[in-house]
């Protein structure tokens, strides 16, 4: 790891990004072009590739090897699919800080286009899940159809997730000292890519057990539970009954005593006044 | 009530021998005493003296909470269905629209959702639930603290402990009402729990839960014993625990004017009508508040209950919180015992110590009185200090239930604070031993430290800030003698002397061994009363010796 | 107001014992109940009438707020939300309805202790205590009494009714005992088995996955996911559906056999994908955090931790004994089936059941 953070001090490391930085930006407008469509396509992927490639030797290689083949600090990346890097880099957990329990999830370092050229890079090594287009992991707009989604997917979350990252998505403990994080405030997008790659210690919830219109919607649900008001009032942090018990001794028999306190004492005496 | 005046009273019938009423309630009162004796039973309690103290509202706290509870508990049952019988959600909270649920879950979804203020009720029902056993918590502790549970309150303690116990129950069934994902998994608790009993474990389990888990009998029979049968031996146990209270009269401080003879305080009618009673609506006015502000169990949330379903972050209310930790940090031990029977000792220690940990103090004021000796009545509270090894015992009871809490919560502690439940649950298992231990010693130390404060106090005065230069250049801070009413208050308290073996002759110079169980509560009296264990409080001598001494000094 | 206090202490000081003792003799001494001190209110009589005010405005302010409760009630559509700092979007019926409540409980508490406090009297008054215990003479008297009345029942003496009359009193409650007989089956062989059992080698059960309701193959377990299933035939619909699944779930993992620690294991198994119990060992929670790159499943309520690459073994907490594994393999159209019933009973263990 420190390496890496060395290397990103490196004088050469503005030129670096600044050129990949314009690289990106020409890849982008080949994207984006209309004429020449396929051909476009195939040889903006290849400058993807390549572009990500660099980038990969500069900020990747010294943990998953120079050519992604892992090493005894990272894992090897073949195969794991652009879905998997635009997961782990999109939510800042790659590159890694400092050895620990779990990788967390932080600020991320790359731009998107970036992340899209390290993961063309490492979708290139092998195949692997691809990332998801918007129409794989958006629920739906429609008011019904996605309250739809949102019922089948609590009772789908419930199956499969809540026991990790509990019924309200706000994550939970593991063995020593790993945890399920919270999946308040995290994308759409990321939440799909997680369930189709399992990071880190997570399982992955494949297509063949666990379809795309399924894993939506989850997306759906967590979406809806991320967002949902709190009729009753104060969540708590939708922690269950240890904050509830909290509260009702703090709060709860705290201003009762302190109102005890008030109906028992002796009122004041006029000599004082 | 015309025949009640008793004005036209006929010749022939022996006349009344009561004065003409006043007006028509002194009429009204006098049909009644007529029939029920009113007037000698409110002669001895309507001026009734209740001492001021906020400690001693807290029994109030739990009284109220408990009416609030029977209350609003009522209303939920005119709403809330008690059957497993399988129903399709399709009521107005859309993220359960469709979901396969029971009837029990459903209705309280519909409590929540469609009932008008039923989300209130529910919620001041279970916040008052909490508040109840968290007060009855803390009232214990008061008596316990100041030795209240003495002679004559021994069975009072045993009543109030009871409903404690009982508290805890009725709190657990009721939360397993719901039929949620998080009550569901406290039900498998219970019936994994049952199963590890020996020999007759899966016989109780079957008759309770009438077959296999779920099944579909178990939530009906929870309601019962919910709302009938623990409510109503509660009922009776709180009536008689009130009756003595009043039968007993309150305890009271130490003090100018204040002696074991008889109790000072303010009236019943009017001071403590007005404060008790209002009091009252104190507290069912912050519970109605907490409901407002705070939810509690969002069951829509937790979703229906499904044996193959679970959240993590599964605890249970905050006072079966010590069985959890008691459950978790217990290693996994398994033994076969008499050709192959099996012993699930893992979860069946944890069941014998949850009764232990409470009747350990459920049964202290009677070991006291037996390692005392002590045959008279108390009236006048102790101050924690002055009794240095029942606080300590006291708190390092309290810090066992704490340890074993924090064990039952290692999951959100170890989220929370970043750590690892493995490492917790390791501390938790050492704990259970070592900080009840700790906690005892720190404890008697601090209450002997305050002992010795007290006497200076009482020698010396208090100090008061300003410091003197004397003649021969000396400083020295002025002391302030206290008032007699404060001597008296801080050297009325007694001290008793440890008890001593029986001679080992007999008046008639027999040899009489003393046996091991007097052995025992002569050590144990050394313990909690001899050299070492409490400060020997000012004597008069001793003091007339020093302010004597004060102006040679 | 030394002079104003002196008309309002009837009771001389210490009074109420007469005892008063001599301080000289001993500076410890009891001095009595200390005199009584008015309050502003007492002495001040606009101090009483601001607080009569005071009181009566609270009882107002109840007032208002249980007619805010009616409107409330009848105004505010019960799913209407509204944001409110710091509680967020929470129900406005809810809250205006709470808010109210609480105010016009509070409001009465408040107004009658205030009254309490202000302007009842706040004379402390000694009442005596008695003795608990009775009087010896009381004590004898009733004593003689019960051995009267015990005499003339001829309990002690009527050997035949005394004997008779426990054992009838001993065996009448037998009647309530045998009654909660019918509150449920015998336990039988009922937790040795599961749903599973009804599969044979010939007629093979095949797992369903519990998201798609579909069987698998094989090839749909990939190495690092996690997947839950029931057996064919087992609806959600179904009367007993709960029972059944709180036996039947299964929890499928694909290892790389070498990484399959246990032989046993791997040979129950088929390529490297296992078929283990849901249900813990322990008190029988939904245990199911799979760690894929540990291989160790985590139970949710106590922590037992089961390290499923070595046959389940119990690597920490509570739990006695690893989770049972079902035994699979394929169907002729490649499906994953089960050819039997776990070989020991799933869930918490108990007497009955054979380590």
């Amino acid at each position: 790891m420190k390496k890496l953070s060395a290397r990103r001090r490196h004088p050469l490391a503005a030129v670096v990004v600044l050129l990949l930085a314009l690289a990106a930006t020409g890849g982008l407008y080949a994207a984006f072009a209309p004429a020449e469509k396929a051909q476009a396509d195939s040889s903006s992927q290849s400058l993807a590739i390549d572009e990500g490639k660099k980038l990969f030797a500069v900020g990747c290689s010294s943990c998953h090897g120079l050519n992604g083949q892992g090493t005894s600090d990272g894992p090897s990346l073949v195969g794991v699919g652009s879905a998997a890097v635009d997961f782990q880099v999109g939510t800042g957990r790659m590159p890694a800080q400092q050895p620990g329990a779990q990788v967390p999830r932080k600020k991320t370092v790359y731009s998107q286009s970036e992340i899209d050229q390290l993961a063309a890079y490492v979708a290139s090594l092998g195949p692997g899940p691809v990332v998801p287009t918007p129409d794989q992991y958006q629920p739906s707009e429609d008011k019904l159809t996605n309250a739809e989604q949102v019922a089948k997917g609590g009772e789908l979350f419930r199956t499969n997730c809540a026991q990790c990252h509990n019924f309200a998505g706000k994550g939970g403990a593991l063995t020593d000292g790993k945890y399920a994080p919270s999946l308040e405030g995290v994308d759409a997008k990321h939440i799909y890519e997680a369930m189709q790659t399992g990071p880190q210690n997570m399982p992955s919830f494949p297509d063949t057990t666990m379809p795309e219109e399924q894993k939506r919607e989850i997306v759906a649900f967590v979406r809806n539970t991320n967002d949902e008001p709190n009729p009753g009032g104060l969540a708590l942090g939708s922690l269950g009954p240890f904050t509830e018990g909290l509260f009702s001794w703090i709060f709860g028999l705290g201003t009762l005593i302190a109102i005890a306190i008030w109906v028992a004492a002796h009122t004041t005496k006029a000599k004082k006044s | 009530m015309s025949t009640a005046s008793g004005t036209n009273s006929g010749a022939s019938k022996p006349a009344s021998t009561r004065a003409k009423p006043a007006n028509k309630a002194e009429a009204a009162a006098d049909w009644v005493d007529g029939r029920l004796g009113i007037y000698s039973l409110a002669k001895a309690n309507l001026r009734k003296i209740f001492p001021d103290h906020w400690s001693f509202m807290l029994g109030e706290i739990c009284l109220y909470s408990f009416i609030i509870i029977i209350l609003t508990g009522v209303y939920l049952t005119l709403f809330f269905k008690p059957s497993m019988a399988e129903t399709v959600y399709h009521g107005s909270y859309l993220p359960l629209n469709g979901i396969r649920m029971s009837e029990a879950y459903a209705s309280t979804v519909n409590i929540s959702f469609e009932v008008r203020g039923g989300l209130l009720i529910r919620q001041i029902h279970h916040w008052a639930a909490l508040v109840f056993v968290a007060a009855m918590f803390v009232h214990m502790m008061r008596v316990f603290f100041t030795g209240a549970f003495r002679k004559p309150r021994e069975i009072n303690w045993l009543f109030g402990f009871l409903l404690l116990c009982l508290g805890f129950f009725d709190g657990f069934f009721g939360y397993s009402l719901p039929d949620d994902l998080l009550s569901g998994t406290g039900i498998r608790f219970m019936e994994g729990a049952i199963l590890a009993v020996p020999i007759v474990g899966t016989y109780i389990q079957m008759f309770l839960f009438g077959g296999e888990f779920p099944g579909t009998d178990i939530i009906p029979r929870f309601f019962t014993i919910h709302v009938l049968l623990i409510p109503g031996i509660m009922l009776g146990l709180l009536v008689a625990h009130l009756i003595l209270v009043f039968y007993h009269k309150h305890t009271q401080w130490a003090g100018p004017g204040k002696t074991e003879k008889n109790v000072v305080g303010m009236p019943l009618m009017p001071v403590y009508m007005a404060k008790a009673g209002g009091f009252f609506f104190l507290v069912f006015g912050i519970i109605a508040a907490m409901s407002a502000i705070a939810t509690i169990n969002p069951v829509w949330a937790y979703g229906p209950y499904r044996p193959d379903q679970v959240s993590t972050d599964a605890q249970p209310d905050w006072y079966m919180g010590f069985a959890e930790g008691l459950i978790r940090f217990m290693p996994g031990w398994e033994i076969s015992v008499w050709g192959g029977h099996t012993l699930n000792l893992g979860v069946f220690i944890p069941l014998m110590i949850f009764p232990l940990v409470l009747v350990a103090i459920a049964v202290y004021p009677f070991i006291e009185s037996w390692v005392t000796g002590d045959k008279r009545e108390h009236h006048i509270l102790d101050r924690p200090r002055n009794a240095p090894v029942r606080t300590a015992l006291g708190a390092a009871w309290i810090s066992l239930y704490l340890v074993l809490l924090a064990g039952g919560g290692n999951d959100l502690i170890a989220t929370h604070l970043h750590m690892s439940i493995n490492t917790i649950t390791y501390f938790v298992r050492v704990g259970f031993f070592v900080v009840p231990v700790i906690t005892f010693f720190v404890t008697k130390r601090w209450c002997l430290g305050l002992q010795r404060r007290d006497k200076d106090k009482v020698l010396h005065g208090r100090e008061s800030g300003i410091i003197k230069r004397l003649p021969h250049g000396e400083f020295v801070e002025v002391h302030t003698p206290l008032s007699q009413a404060d001597l008296h208050t801080l050297t009325s308290h007694e001290q008793p002397e440890p008890l001593e073996l029986p001679a080992e002759t007999d008046e008639n110079g027999v040899a009489r061994k003393a046996g091991v169980v007097a052995k025992t509560r002569t050590k144990l009296s050394e313990g909690f009363y001899g050299e070492g264990n409490q400060i020997a409080k000012p004597t008069s001598e001793e003091y007339l010796e020093i302010t004597s001494g004060h102006g040679h000094h | 107001m030394s002079h104003d206090m002196s008309e309002n202490l009837p009771e001389a000081h210490g009074a109420s014992h007469g005892t008063e003792v001599v301080t000289h003799d001993d500076p410890f001494a009891d001095p009595g109940l200390p005199a009584h001190e008015p309050r502003r209110t007492d002495i001040d009589e606009r101090a009483a009438k601001r607080a009569e005010r005071q009181v009566s405005l609270m009882f107002v302010v109840s007032m208002l707020a249980t007619v805010g409760f009616i409107a409330s009630y009848a105004s505010i559509d019960a799913d209407k939300l509204v944001y409110i700092f710091p509680l967020g979007k929470v129900s406005a019926l809810n809250f205006a309805l709470g808010m109210t409540l609480g105010v016009a409980l509070f409001c009465i508490g408040a107004g009658a202790v205030h009254w309490a406090r202000t302007l009842m009297s706040d004379h402390e008054l000694p009442a005596e205590r008695h003795p608990i215990e009775a009087s010896d003479e009381v004590r004898n008297d009733v004593i003689e009494q019960f051995k009267t009345g015990a005499a003339e029942s001829g309990f002690g003496r009527r050997k035949m009714i005394r004997n008779t009359l426990i054992g009838s009193m001993a065996l009448v409650p037998l009647s309530g005992v045998v009654l909660l007989r019918d509150l449920g089956p015998l336990p039988e062989d009922k937790l040795m088995h599961t749903g599973w059992a009804e599969a044979k080698p010939a007629e093979p059960i095949r797992l369903v996955n519990m998201n798609t309701d579909q069987p698998m193959k094989p090839e749909d377990i990939i190495q690092g996911s996690l997947t839950f299933a029931k057996p064919h035939g087992l609806e959600e619909s179904d009367e007993d559906f709960q029972q059944q699944i709180a036996k039947d779930a299964l929890m499928l993992v694909r290892i790389a056999p070498e990484d399959i620690k246990d032989a046993k294991s791997r040979d129950k198994g088929f390529e490297g994908i296992l078929a283990y119990s849901k249900i813990c060992t322990h008190v029988g929670c939904p245990i199911s955090l799979y760690e894929q790159q540990t291989h160790h499943a985590l139970c949710p309520c106590h922590q037992s931790t089961f390290d499923l690459a070595d046959g389940a073994r119990v690597i920490f907490g509570p739990a006695g004994h690893p989770l049972p594994q079902l035994k699979i393999t394929t169907d002729e159209q490649g499906f994953l089936v089960a050819t039997g019933d776990f070989d020991e009973p799933v869930g918490p263990s108990y007497w009955e059941r054979k380590r």
